[in-house]
């Protein structure tokens, strides 16, 4: 082995290998890379000295798509990067596409989508906090997420026949009135809610071994998360208060009253407690959302081909994971130019490096976790 | 007439034992892992296995039949002969510790004198088959699982052994058979007199096992399998063979030592001899609820099947009733103690084993330094302090002759004060090293 040279990337100061040092090749095939992530850990012993994160294993060209679909045939396309939250991704798109064309979805279809976009966060948290924790070695809190999850996914499925890729919005308003009952179920859902996610904190918060595996870990300073661009939960556990819902609102986030939870220390406890606060949050705006949703038509004015004028346009929400931004420039025809997307995992992802070096290898898998990274998203 | 059954006992009786483990700790250790699911099952509000048999019945003899049937994977690089023998090793180490267990009065292979020495150290050797299986696997990760298992098997056989020794102090002997002859003389189990010693071993004893809370060797989270990470087919289905063989020792370990063994609760106090009759209540609850489920099965052949365990059960009640009806000194009477010894000494290993997959269900992993310092920092020092704290008890009944009842009682106050203070020192010591890691 003495001779043997191994580069290693990230580690450009030394790129051989010390006598005592192995590189672990975590992934793409690994129980908690959270899909085809592949990291290559540089150890010393089973201390992290140097990481370097792999990925485009599940990269399938959705940016260049977009420039031969039509504006419309598009939209499916963007549940399928993260896939855990598709109707916040579909959310970002539709009101990027229709800032472009200079209209704005009537209010019934904004607040209805802002109700599903905060019910899909929640099913977004309960499936980080199940795998997350299922990552940490609790095993139990997963099925309990799932089970909440489930209904959530049963109210999808009830508006618009589809659980994961739901496809819900179109641009210029909604692809689907509301059912009946939408605010029956949404109140059926939410009263216990906020008693279940005290459950799921009774086996976690306070446990000894849940506090000693996640507190002081990944830490991530303000200044560091701001430098690394990191936002949703992993910006504001480390004390930014920063939430595009509050900062620049869209949909119907005005009309509604909500906190944004802040962390301190930026470590893998606070992201978790932010989270679990971001949830009850949310359960209070879909309360808020249901007791009066206006009437009117789901759909403005657009017309059956969509043909934005040419220019360029920005528009960013506060997805479960962070801020996701769509950039389209359009040349006049019925084709985006170009469809640039900012996924919040991958920019979350950027800051792991920085995160997990001198921590165990125990704790890769904590701040992946913490992280909230879809594969479908960091790759597209 | 008596003679006669002395000799089966002493000479067949272990020998058709030994069998009996051979044959039938695999099929023991599959339903242990049947009953894993079901209690997971139960705690995560799902059903578990349920297609295999009625309620998932036979699942363990499919999952057997599936294992055999694998292709057995040798990785190109690794070291053939130590990959191919390692499994073994654990196993046959597994195996070997059950000899000298007394599964009530009649059940047991051989009454060493040594009998508790003898386990402690035989059960150690399974190690080496993790060790030498997560090192020729030629993986990293099956080496940083052999890595941990190696560290964390050494720290904890310290802590479990102090703990014994506690107990062996009470009960004078290493025999599993005069240990719990101890404890009936004693009148209560030692659990109740080293509670402490008894809380030692239930920890170090899941850590001993490679059990969550302290599953590292195998995390899967992090190591993909650890040491079994290779592994595939019957020789995977050897290590998960020795992991509950193991669980199994240790259960036995603790049930002899800390929880009376095969002795009923309040086995001395006549008040409590309606006891007796646990047994087949049980039993006949168990088999009833069987029939009654029988209509419910989908299919003729599970109805067959369950309504067969069913009458199994009652018919298990009824031999357990047996001895309790016949008139006393005949001799379906004497069997009393061989068959209701065996009955309550395998319920308490049960309930000790569903005290690990309660624990295991509940309880996010410990990282490894974690691991670490609470095995050396909390654990060993306690057991120490344990173990003065039995010795200063028995010397304050035998020589200064106070009571049981005040000297037990003082001493194990005394214990669970140091238990405390190392606890809050430890703390202490990790928040100023928070601190200076902060600063």
């Amino acid at each position: 082995m003495a001779d043997q040279r191994i580069p290693f990337a990230t580690h450009a100061e030394s790129t051989v290998l010390g006598a005592d040092e192995i590189i672990l090749n975590m992934g793409p095939q690994h129980p908690s890379t959270h899909g085809v992530l592949r990291v290559k850990l540089r150890l010393d012993g089973e201390k992290v000295i140097g990481s370097e994160c792999v990925i485009g294993y599940l990269h399938r060209g959705v940016e260049k798509i977009a420039e031969h679909r039509s504006y419309t045939q598009f939209a499916p396309y963007v549940d399928r990067m993260d896939y855990v939250a598709a109707v916040s991704n579909g959310l970002g798109y539709c009101e990027a596409v229709e800032k472009l064309m200079g209209v704005e979805a009537p209010l019934r279809a904004r607040v209805i989508r802002t109700l599903l976009t905060e019910l899909q966060r929640i099913a977004s948290h309960l499936f980080w906090l199940g795998t997350h924790a299922l990552d940490i070695g609790a095993l139990t809190p997963l099925f309990y997420c799932l089970r909440e999850r489930e209904e959530i996914l049963k109210i999808f499925e009830k508006y618009c026949g589809a659980r994961l890729t739901t496809h819900a919005f179109r641009i210029g308003g909604l692809q689907y009135e509301a059912y009946d009952e939408l605010e029956k179920d949404v109140e059926r859902f939410c009263q216990p809610f906020d008693k279940r996610v005290d459950e799921y904190e009774s086996l976690l918060t306070e446990n000894r071994i849940w506090v000693g595996r996640t507190k002081g870990i990944g830490i991530l300073t303000a200044k560091e998360a701001i430098d690394y661009a990191a936002s949703g939960p992993v910006i504001r556990a480390s004390g930014v208060k920063w939430d595009i819902r509050k900062a620049m609102p869209y949909a119907a986030y005005d009309l509604y009253k909500f906190e944004i939870p802040v962390g301190k220390n930026g470590d893998t406890y606070d992201r978790y407690i932010v989270r679990l606060e971001e949830m009850r949050q949310s359960r209070l705006i879909c309360l808020q959302a249901i007791e009066n949703i206006p009437t009117g038509p789901i759909l403005g004015k657009v017309g059956k081909v969509l043909k934005p004028p040419p220019g360029e346009v920005y528009h960013a929400i506060e997805a479960p994971k962070g801020e996701l931004g769509y950039y389209i420039v359009s040349d006049g025809t019925t084709q985006p130019y170009r469809v640039r997307i900012r996924p919040p995992s991958l920019i979350n992802l950027e800051a792991f490096d920085k995160m997990i070096r001198g921590h165990l290898v125990a704790d890769v898998v904590a701040i992946i976790g913490t992280l909230d990274i879809v594969l479908g998203e960091v790759d597209r | 007439m008596h003679a006669v059954i002395n000799f089966v006992i002493s000479i067949w009786v272990p020998l058709v034992c030994m069998l009996l483990i051979v044959a039938v700790l695999p099929l023991v250790a599959g339903y242990i892992v049947l009953m894993e699911r079901k209690v997971m099952a139960d705690m995560q509000a799902r059903l578990g296995p349920m297609r295999v048999g009625p309620h998932g019945l036979l699942q363990p003899i499919a999952d057997a039949v599936k294992l055999l049937l694998k292709e057995d994977i040798i990785p190109e690089e690794a070291d053939k002969a130590i990959f191919w023998f390692a499994p073994l090793i654990s196993v046959t180490a597994g195996m070997l510790a059950i000899s000298p267990l007394a599964v009530g009065p009649w059940f047991q292979i051989a009454d060493l004198n040594v009998g508790l020495l003898f386990i402690v150290g035989i059960s150690a050797l399974g190690i080496f088959g993790i060790v030498l299986g997560g090192w020729s696997s030629n993986s990293h990760y099956s080496l940083l699982g052999a890595l941990r298992s190696a560290a964390q098997l050494v720290s904890y056989e310290t802590a479990a052994g102090m703990a014994l020794v506690g107990g062996l102090m009470l009960a004078g002997t290493l025999s599993t058979r005069e240990i719990i002859a101890a404890q009936s003389d004693y009148g209560v189990w030692f659990v109740f007199a080293a509670p402490v010693g008894f809380f030692i071993y239930v920890v170090a004893s899941i850590a001993e096992t490679n059990r969550a809370p302290f599953d590292l060797p195998e995390a899967e989270s992090e190591l993909v399998a650890g040491y079994m990470t290779e592994y595939s087919g019957f020789r995977w289905a050897l290590y998960f063979l020795a992991e509950y063989t193991n669980m199994v020792v240790v259960a036995s370990i603790a049930t002899t030592l800390f929880l009376g063994g095969w002795l009923r609760p309040f086995a001395g106090t006549p008040a409590f001899n309606f006891l007796d009759y646990l047994p087949t209540v049980l039993m006949f609850v168990v088999g009833g609820y069987c029939f009654y489920r029988v209509p419910k099965q989908p299919v003729q052949i599970q109805k067959t099947v369950l309504a067969a365990v069913g009458l199994g059960i009652i018919v298990a009640g009824a031999i357990l009733a047996a001895p309790l009806l016949a008139p006393s000194g005949s001799l379906l009477a004497s069997a009393k103690p061989g068959l209701h010894g065996g009955f309550w000494f395998v319920l308490k290993v049960g309930s000790y084993i569903y005290l690990f997959m309660w624990l295991r269900f509940t309880f996010p992993r410990y990282r490894f330094d974690q691991l670490m310092r609470l095995g050396w920092q909390f654990l060993i020092p306690l057991s120490i302090v344990n173990v003065m704290g039995i010795g200063l008890a028995l010397v304050l009944h035998r020589q200064f002759g106070w009571s049981h009842w005040t000297a037990f009682p003082l001493t194990i106050l005394l214990t669970l004060a140091a238990a405390g203070w190392l606890g809050w020192a430890g703390d202490k010591k990790e928040r100023e090293q928070a601190v200076a890691g902060e600063a």
